[in-house]
């Protein structure tokens, strides 16, 4: 090939692409000639890179309720629009523009990381359209730093890590741990949660040990671990969490120290992939896909049928987050373009037969839910987490009251801080 | 190295002759269509179009290293990060004033490029390459661990949007491109006159043969150290504009994708010819955009454009057909 054709191929190829997406956009600006038009969820979240299969699980859980009602809601038709973020935080806030000021969404949901959580924030509350954060845990976005705009059908990070604390003191007798968790917000939270309660009921946490979220080998820290604890408290997530069973039970400190720890270390996203070494852990979450109630077995054979594979608790959350939106879409009768009236509804809706129980928000926007302590178990040749203890109706501030505990500072790597007053019956 | 820097050097020989009068032509038309076109656009597109042209000063700046003097930083993200931070911790923790919080971003992203200049300047090439790269990693690392003012993670979000002066809200889409625009505009012509001048030609004299401009009394190392430290003051700039553009900072700024994504930009631009890299910059940031609606393996076809980029034109879109090279 000479050089000219060369680089005329260059130029067309180029040029081509460009003008192929222009022209992908024209088509789609072209006026709607429905009568009743289509309510429009706007919906972001990492589909490629590092935590594209989080997002996925995710975006299947929207998937699953939208095609159950066949995409309908109080007469409308639901159009979904789904932008992938790569997890960037810049990249999320330049999708979330482009589905709010072209594309006119009426409701928007999605987001993992916190860091994604807060940097869409301020736009969505200067935007005003409602937003459901149906996983990103940062404690925060419902307490010191919250808004109007957004609210959590997940969960904050702290929430399941209070009633453990005690749980852990109380019903599994410990009395020294050591923790060993990814070293960010979403780890410090937990981390502190369980930390805050556990110490308050007399027990001691020993040791911290924070490894880095690209961690690859946890050799350097297990071998820290000191051997006389009563229990590990673990926090990984992903690849992490699977590479960190296996070398637990390699160091031998399965058989020594029970392992403990957040719901996200034997999630079903990871659950699947691991092997005996995890019979035994027990963790806590708001949600087990081996619950064992109507609407979750309803809704794991669902999502099984569907995508073939256990629901994890990312599903879960954006299943029981478009649950959420369309119960708000009905209590307003369709009329969402009133924003403030959808805000309100969808604030106040209480949806029933969710898959984790009972549901509702408190008036900062984050759910009071029950939490479940899980153990996994091996069952019919594939492991579950088994829930073996109930914690009803938590809010984010446990048992304390909302207005001293929001005076205390937030978890972070370095500090927890005392237990707030106990709230007033 | 050899090689790639010898492409750098052939792509870079467009700019030693005056702009052709096409390429006037093509330039002024893209300034006059970029200022009179955004009223009658979206506001999305607006958007785009601001963050093109953030990324284009930031590119045109990379491109005065790449380019111009020859130094592949891969570390340039740096600059832009710790220059949006700078805004971010003055404006959120010290409430400092607009004017204020951008003169601190300006000032502490020079200073870093002075400093970071004195270990850098005196290599070459892949080991140029090796150290930028390393430093851009100690900045990240800086930004993701030094919780306390950094926020790790989860970033610093709610910077103060600009306000309402002279009666426009000056955070507003429309007003906010403007402002972009003009920053651009007089970034852009800095950078060239810049280049044009005795220095900038020196710049490029060092890019072609050091130990010649050296042996005609050229203090090649102040040279490279100044070049450093004028890259790293335009970085900063696009820094400053992008923190105020989102209203958040975080860590993903100033990693390892931020930076080859900037390099990217320049080298399917054309380096060594200013306008490239900025057309570079427009081109990413709108393909990445557009296709991303489209598809979710919008990552393939952006790669496939960058392969077409790098085997058919490898001198970069702005030195695409019209300057033919003399044959040697």
């Amino acid at each position: 090939m000479n050089r000219k054709s060369a680089r005329r191929l260059a130029v067309t190829f180029v040029l081509t692409a460009t003008v192929a997406a222009a022209g992908l956009l024209a088509g789609q600006m072209a006026p709607d000639s429905a009568s009743a038009a289509p309510i429009r969820v706007g919906f972001v979240a990492p589909l490629s890179g590092a935590y594209a299969q989080n997002g996925r699980d995710i975006l299947n859980g929207l998937r699953l309720y939208l095609e159950q009602i066949g995409s309908q809601a109080a007469g409308r038709k639901i159009e979904l629009i789904v932008e992938d973020d790569e997890a960037i935080p810049a990249n999320s806030l330049t999708k979330a523009r482009k589905l709010v000021e072209r594309d006119q969404v009426n409701i928007m949901a999605g987001a993992l990381l916190s860091s994604t959580g807060y940097a869409l924030a301020p736009y969505i509350e200067s935007s005003q359209i409602p937003m459901i954060y149906p996983v990103v845990s940062a404690d925060d976005l419902t307490q010191r730093l919250r808004g109007k705009w957004i609210i959590r059908t997940g969960w904050s990070g702290s929430q399941p890590e209070h009633p453990f604390g005690n749980y852990a003191y109380n019903t599994l007798k410990l009395r020294k741990v050591a923790t060993i968790a990814l070293d960010y917000a979403f780890g410090w939270e937990s981390v502190g949660g369980f930390q805050r309660t556990f110490e308050a009921a007399g027990g001691k946490v020993t040791q911290k040990i924070w490894t880095p979220v690209s961690v690859h080998d946890f050799a350097p820290y297990l071998a820290q671990v000191s051997r006389d604890v009563d229990a590990v408290y673990a926090l990984f997530l992903g690849r992490s969490a699977l590479q960190f069973m296996r070398q637990y039970q390699e160091f031998g400190l399965k058989k020594r120290i029970l392992l403990i720890g957040a719901g996200t270390t034997t999630d079903e996203h990871v659950l699947p992939a691991m092997g005996d070494e995890a019979i035994g852990a027990i963790t806590v979450l708001h949600y087990s896909a081996a619950l064992d109630t109507p609407a979750n077995r309803a809704f794991v054979a669902a999502y099984r049928q569907k995508y073939n594979k256990l629901p994890s608790y990312y599903a879960e959350s954006m299943y029981t987050g478009a649950k959420w939106m369309v119960a708000a879409i009905e209590a307003v009768h369709g009329h969402v373009e009133d924003r403030e009236a959808f805000l309100h509804a969808l604030r106040t809706v209480k949806p029933t037969d969710l898959p984790r129980g009972p549901v509702e928000l408190d008036e900062y926007g984050n759910p009071v839910e029950n939490v479940y302590v899980r153990k996994v178990e091996r069952v019919n040749g594939a492991l579950q987490n088994t829930v073996i203890a109930t914690f009803p109706h938590v809010s984010q501030f446990w048992k304390y009251d909302p207005a001293s505990y929001l005076s205390l500072p937030l978890y972070t790597r370095q500090t927890v801080p005392p237990p707030p007053n106990l709230l007033q019956p | 190295m050899g090689e790639a820097s010898s492409n750098f050097d052939r792509a870079a020989s467009t700019a030693r002759t005056r702009l052709s009068r096409r390429k006037l032509g093509i330039l002024i038309a893209g300034l006059v269509g970029l200022a009179v076109l955004p009223p009658i656009l979206t506001s999305y597109w607006v958007g785009l179009l601001t963050q093109a042209l953030i990324f284009g000063v930031l590119a045109m700046s990379l491109d005065i290293l790449l380019g111009y003097t020859g130094m592949p930083s891969f570390g340039h993200a740096g600059f832009f990060g710790v220059a949006a931070y700078a805004v971010a911790v003055f404006s959120t923790r010290y409430h400092a004033r607009f004017l204020v919080s951008a003169l601190a971003g300006l000032v502490i992203g020079t200073l870093l490029g002075a400093a970071f200049g004195l270990l850098v300047s005196h290599v070459r090439d892949v080991y140029f390459l090796m150290i930028t790269l390393a430093l851009g990693m100690v900045l990240w690392g800086l930004s993701y661990r030094w919780i306390p003012v950094t926020g790790g993670d989860n970033g610093i979000s709610d910077i103060p949007r600009l306000a309402t002066r002279l009666g426009v809200s000056w955070s507003a889409p429309l007003p906010f491109y403007y402002l972009t625009l003009v920053v651009f505009i007089a970034c852009g012509g800095l950078l060239m006159l810049l280049v044009h001048s005795p220095f900038g030609l020196t710049l490029q004299g060092i890019r072609e043969s050091e130990s010649r401009m050296k042996s005609l009394g050229v203090n090649t190392w102040l040279h490279r150290y100044l070049s450093y430290v004028i890259a790293g003051a335009f970085a900063s700039i696009a820094g400053i504009v992008w923190a105020y553009y989102n209203g958040f900072v975080g860590p993903t700024y100033l990693d390892l994708t931020a930076s080859s994504e900037i390099f990217l930009m320049v080298t399917l631009g054309g380096p060594g010819t200013l306008a490239g890299p900025a057309i570079g910059a427009g081109a990413i940031v709108l393909l990445k955009n557009v296709i991303s609606t489209y598809t979710q393996r919008w990552l393939l076809i952006l790669g496939a454009v960058y392969i077409v980029t790098i085997l058919w034109a490898p001198q970069g879109l702005w030195n695409l057909g019209a300057n033919r090279r003399p044959k040697t």
